[in-house]
C-alpha cells in the first residue's frame, strides 16, 4: 500500500485549509495517510486530521514558517520514512517546499496540480488556460493548487501522532522576525454583497473610472485581480485572490478578469458570479453562472444605465 | 550588493494557444513569447536596491529566440552585465534550466539571485527555488520587499489574506519575487537598440545538465470552457439588460 506525506501548513495559530483538503485527497487514494506537522507547541493542531498517523516535530526553529528550517525537516523525514507520493501545498509556503525537497531527496515534483492518482497528475498550467497531465513512475512529490478538493473529507478525529527529534537546526541562515497582519482599508471585501472586480482587462488607470461608477451605481465595493495591485490602481486591501482575500459576496461581477487559479481561489464561493471577458476562452467562463464575450466598454456603461 | 537576475521567456497568454499534433505539447511554431512577468518584477526590484544600496546587476537568460533582445532591454534598463547561457536552447524542464542557471551563476560572486516568483510553465516547480538547492543556498519565495541591512538582508514574504512575515537573511540567497515596489519600468525601443550597439553580451556555457523533472506530459488538453456560464446573447444593449435583470434578482 502506499504511504503518503501530507505536508500540514499553519499560519498564525490556524491550520490552512490546503491542510485538510489534501489529507480528504490521501485518504481517497487509498494509502497510508501520514500527516506531517512542525510546530512549536503545536501539537494539538492535528486534532481533527483524518489521517493515519501524525509525525510532529516540535522546536523553537519550527514556530513559524522559515523556509530554510522546514526544507531541512521535511527533507529529513523523508528521507528516514520514504513515502511513495508526496503532498504539499502549491501555496506561499509549499512552494518553498516542494522544489527543494526534488532536488534532495531526488524524486520527481509536479506542480500546480489540481487532481492525484497513482502514476499520474494534472496540472493546470499557463494561467489555468491549459491542463496538462503528467506521467510519473514511482514515488514523487505533488503540489497542490488551493481550492482543488473539499475541505471537509480531509477533517477527522485525529491520529496517533509521533514525534520526531527536529534535525540540527543550528546555524540557519534565514531567521525569522515577525509575522506583519494586513492594515485595515477603508472598505472591507468581505463583508459587501456585491463586488465589482476589476482584471488586466481594464488596460489603463484612467478606465477604471468605468467600474467605479457601476460599483457606486449598485453600492458595490471595487475589487481587483493582483496585476491591478502591482499597479497600484486600487490598494492591496481590494486584492481577490491567493496573496489577497476570499471572499463570497451575493453577487460577483468580474470585468476584464481571465480567471488564473490564483484568482479563482479567492472568490469561486460566491453565490452568483458573472464574468464579463472578450476572450471565450477565457478560464473565468468556467465558473461563472453567466457570462458574456461583449466589450467591458461598451457592456458596462450600458450596464450601469440600466440599474 | 551583487544581484544576479535570471530571465525566461514564456508563452504570451495573450494570444490563442493551440495543442500541437503530439498533443502534448503547445504548438509552439506561432506562438509569440515574452519575458515571464514576474522576471521583470525581479529585475526592477534588483534596479532598485542598486539605486538605494549600490552594487551591480546581471541579468542572465538561456539561449532561444529573441533573447538577445530580452537581455539588451535589461540592460537599457540599468542592468550592468548581461549574459546568454549557450549549450542550452529550447523547451527544457524547470530543472534542466535551473542547473544550467546555476552552472552559469557559479563564479560569478552572487550576493543575491532575483528570479520571478512563478511563471505560467512551472510544471515541474518554481525555477527559483530549484536554482537555490543546486546552488546549495537558502530561498525565500513569494518576496514583496528587499532591504539591504549589512551583510544581510531584510526580507519580506507574503501570505494569503494580506498577511506578510518578516525574515533576516544572510547572503547569499535566491528571492522569488513577487512584486516590486515599483511597476516595472518601461523602456522605449531607441534605447534597447542604443543598448544593443554599447553592451557586450557575454556568453558562458550551461555545462552538465544532465538531470531531469522525473516525469513526462502524458497528455494537454483545454479545460473545458464555458462549462459553467450560461453565454448572454445579443448586442452589448441586450447583454446589459439582462444582465440588470440577473443581479436585481439576486439583491
Amino acid at each position: 500500500m502506499s504511504k503518503i506525506f501530507v505536508i500540514a501548513e499553519h499560519l498564525n495559530g490556524e491550520v490552512e485549509d490546503i491542510t485538510y483538503e489534501m489529507l480528504g485527497k490521501a485518504k481517497s487514494l487509498g494509502g497510508d495517510v501520514i500527516a506531517v506537522l512542525l510546530g512549536s507547541g503545536a501539537k494539538d493542531m492535528a486534532s481533527d486530521f483524518a489521517a493515519d498517523k501524525v509525525l510532529y516535530v516540535d522546536s523553537p526553529e519550527l514556530a513559524n514558517f522559515n523556509p530554510e528550517a522546514y526544507c531541512k525537516t521535511i527533507v529529513s523525514l523523508v528521507g528516514s520514512h520514504t513515502p511513495n507520493i508526496v503532498l504539499v501545498g502549491n501555496t506561499s509556503q509549499g512552494m518553498d517546499i516542494a522544489a527543494g525537497l526534488s532536488i534532495d531527496c531526488n524524486m520527481p515534483l509536479i506542480a500546480y496540480a489540481s487532481d492525484v492518482s497513482e502514476g499520474s497528475v494534472t496540472s493546470q498550467l499557463y494561467g489555468g488556460k491549459m491542463s496538462v497531465e503528467s506521467a510519473v513512475e514511482g514515488d514523487f512529490i505533488a503540489s497542490v493548487l488551493a481550492g482543488s478538493f473539499p475541505v471537509d473529507a480531509g477533517k477527522g478525529s485525529g491520529a496517533a501522532v509521533e514525534e520526531v527529534a527536529a534535525p540540527d537546526l543550528s546555524g540557519l541562515k534565514i531567521k525569522f522576525k515577525q509575522l506583519i497582519e494586513p492594515e485595515g482599508g477603508d472598505v472591507d471585501i468581505t463583508a459587501t454583497d456585491v463586488l465589482v472586480s476589476v482584471g488586466r482587462g481594464i488596460q489603463n488607470e484612467d478606465n477604471m473610472e468605468v467600474v467605479q461608477v457601476l460599483a457606486d451605481k449598485l453600492g458595490a465595493a471595487l475589487s481587483c485581480s493582483r496585476p491591478i495591485v502591482d499597479s497600484k490602481w486600487l490598494p492591496k486591501t481590494r486584492q481577490v485572490g491567493k496573496s489577497g482575500l476570499k471572499v463570497k459576496p451575493k453577487v460577483y461581477i468580474a470585468v476584464g478578469i481571465s480567471g488564473a487559479p490564483e484568482h479563482i481561489e479567492g472568490m469561486k464561493d460566491a453565490d452568483c458570479i458573472i464574468a464579463i471577458n472578450t476572450d471565450a476562452n477565457a478560464p473565468i467562463f468556467d465558473y461563472a453562472d453567466y457570462g458574456t464575450t461583449e466589450d467591458l466598454f461598451d457592456v458596462v456603461p450600458a450596464l450601469t444605465e440600466k440599474l | 550588493m551583487n544581484i544576479i537576475v535570471p530571465i525566461k521567456q514564456v508563452p504570451d497568454l495573450v494570444e490563442e494557444l493551440e495543442i500541437d499534433s503530439s498533443g502534448k505539447d503547445l504548438d509552439r511554431e506561432w506562438l509569440k513569447f515574452k519575458v515571464n512577468e514576474f522576471d521583470d518584477h525581479a529585475l526592477e526590484e534588483a534596479l532598485l536596491l542598486k539605486e538605494d544600496s549600490g552594487g551591480t546587476v546581471t541579468a542572465i537568460a538561456l539561449d532561444g529566440d529573441d533573447i538577445d533582445k530580452a537581455l539588451y532591454a535589461a540592460a537599457a534598463k540599468g542592468a550592468d552585465k548581461v549574459v546568454k547561457v549557450t549549450g542550452i536552447e529550447g523547451n527544457v524542464s524547470n530543472h534542466e534550466a535551473a542547473k544550467a542557471f546555476a552552472n552559469a551563476i557559479q563564479g560569478m560572486g552572487a550576493d543575491l539571485v532575483f528570479t520571478g516568483v512563478q511563471s505560467v510553465e512551472d510544471r515541474d516547480g518554481q525555477l527559483g527555488v530549484l536554482l537555490a538547492h543546486y546552488m546549495n543556498v537558502p530561498h525565500i519565495s513569494v518576496v514583496t520587499g528587499v532591504a539591504v541591512n549589512g551583510d544581510s538582508v531584510n526580507v519580506t514574504k507574503e501570505y494569503g489574506g494580506g498577511m506578510v512575515a518578516e525574515f533576516e537573511a544572510a547572503t547569499p540567497i535566491v528571492l522569488g519575487i513577487q512584486a516590486a515596489r515599483e511597476t516595472p519600468r518601461y523602456v522605449p525601443v531607441a534605447k534597447v537598440r542604443r543598448a544593443m550597439r554599447s553592451t557586450d553580451l557575454e556568453e558562458v556555457s550551461a555545462g552538465d545538465v544532465s538531470v531531469s523533472a522525473g516525469s513526462s506530459v502524458s497528455r494537454m488538453f483545454k479545460p473545458e470552457s464555458g462549462g459553467g456560464a450560461e453565454m448572454l446573447s445579443g448586442s452589448a444593449e441586450d447583454v446589459a439588460g439582462k444582465l440588470a435583470d440577473i443581479i436585481k434578482g439576486k439583491i
